[in-house]
């Protein structure tokens, strides 16, 4: 039986764990709203490139012209997954719940007899692929610096995927993330980004869609420098939307946490007053024993 | 007075501009354009430059942005933007960074056709220093 001293440590110290997982749920409500700010912010430039590429890809018919970043190898063997997770833990089943469909795929693609490679973004999906694949992984983009999630860091990584793809390294590029719903639910999605697939074209511009273009210069080379840029946005989008989640996460696992540990303080505090009531019993039994032996 | 039409600039962080404007220059790959009302759709590359906005209201504004698409239909006309800031922001040390970096990709391109690209890139951002810049 834990004596009185060591229950009021224990409830002292529960309590400082408290304080802890409360400040942090607070910063995390911060951040998660500055960003949502910036994936809110993002979307108007992603969702016009959709629309520009869906345009030109109509001019060009789908035609042979197409870069081979749209169209692909016409291979399937090796396989490129870049694994976006936070730089940070306690946020929940956030990062293992990419990992775990990451895992999944490699799995998959490695019983298929496909190769696989896999560039890790973010600390904690490289320490848990780690575990398992260590040989897979060719590169990792380490994040933590960064302090505000540029379009230039999303660059960064889609250039290195790029030059791979360039080199032949690959012939099909995924991209793991985790879709922002909303703050206690975020998926865990995959998205294929190279080959690129060519968008329908049903999708019409916001003004008239079918107008008929003039290019300068042609449309085969606007497309050329299109892609490469639409691969940044769609990791630009992944890192943002992944950033949100890591934030909502956060913010549920540490509200947990803080009601967890209200909860352990109330039952670590009765037991205490129980115990203390006790002693008080026992020092008064033994007074009046005393007292009654005289 | 010239008729207005809508023009948005966006880059990849967020919405420059959306209003209502008179004209608009975009310094297109092969060659600054002037945009107005009911311009013939156009879909052009632009080079790092200066655009100049005139809004509806007369006002003048003028932003910085390095490279991106424009899409230009009769009733607007749209700016994709790589990066865009407005030229009273532009961050000297900023631009001295970029320029940097193009030198560098000017010095280990690994042919002529990569090089002569990354210089092109230097040429246009070396011109844009000096416009915007007067030392």
């Amino acid at each position: 039986m834990a004596s009185l001293k060591d229950l009021r440590n224990r409830i002292a110290s529960v309590k400082a764990t408290q304080k802890i997982t409360k400040a942090m749920q607070m910063v995390a409500a911060a951040k998660l709203r500055r960003a949502q700010e910036a994936a809110e912010a993002a979307r108007p430039y992603s969702e016009r490139m959709g629309a520009v590429l869906a345009n030109i890809t109509q001019a060009i018919g789908g035609g042979g012209d197409a870069p081979a970043l749209m169209t692909g190898t016409g291979k399937d063997d090796v396989h490129l997954l870049v694994v976006c997770t936070a730089e940070r833990g306690l946020c929940g089943g956030f990062n293992s719940q990419i990992a775990r469909l990451a895992r999944d795929h490699i799995r998959k693609l490695l019983a298929d007899g496909k190769q696989v490679k896999i560039i890790c973004v973010g600390k904690k999906g490289f320490d848990i692929l780690r575990r398992d694949y260590a040989a897979l992984i060719i590169d990792r983009v380490d994040l933590r610096e960064v302090k505000t999630l540029g379009f230039v860091n999303a660059d960064a990584i889609a250039k290195k995927v790029i030059n791979l793809f360039n080199e032949g390294g690959f012939d099909i590029c995924t991209l793991f993330y985790s879709q922002f719903k909303s703050v206690i639910s975020q998926i865990p999605t995959a998205q294929q980004i190279i080959p690129a697939g060519v968008p329908s074209v049903a999708a019409e511009t916001t003004n008239g869609g079918n107008a008929v273009y003039e290019y300068e210069p042609e449309p085969g080379e606007i497309l050329s420098d299109l892609i490469p840029r639409n691969i940044s946005v769609q990791v630009f989008r992944a890192l943002l939307e992944n950033a949100a989640g890591e934030m909502g996460a956060k913010m549920s696992a540490m509200d947990n946490a803080t009601r967890n540990a209200g909860d352990m303080i109330n039952k670590l505090s009765i037991t205490y007053n129980r115990q203390r009531q006790a002693q008080i019993t026992k020092e008064l039994i033994e007074i009046i024993s005393g007292a009654e032996a005289l | 007075m010239a008729e207005a039409f809508q023009f948005e600039l966006v880059s990849p962080e967020r919405l420059l501009v959306s209003e209502q404007v008179e004209s608009v220059v975009i310094p297109g790959a092969e060659g600054e354009m002037t945009v107005m009302a009911h311009h013939a759709p156009v879909m052009t590359t632009i080079k790092p430059g200066v655009v100049t906005v005139k809004t509806a209201a007369g006002k003048e504004e003028r932003y910085v942005v390095f490279g991106g698409f424009a899409d230009i239909v009769p009733a607007g006309c749209t700016l994709l933007a790589e990066s865009a800031v407005a030229v009273g922001d532009i961050d000297r040390a900023d631009l001295a960074r970029r320029i940097q970096e193009a030198k560098e990709d000017a010095a280990d391109a690994k042919d002529d056709q990569a090089r002569s690209k990354a210089e092109q890139f230097l040429s246009q951002l070396t011109t844009l220093e000096g416009a915007i810049l007067p030392a």
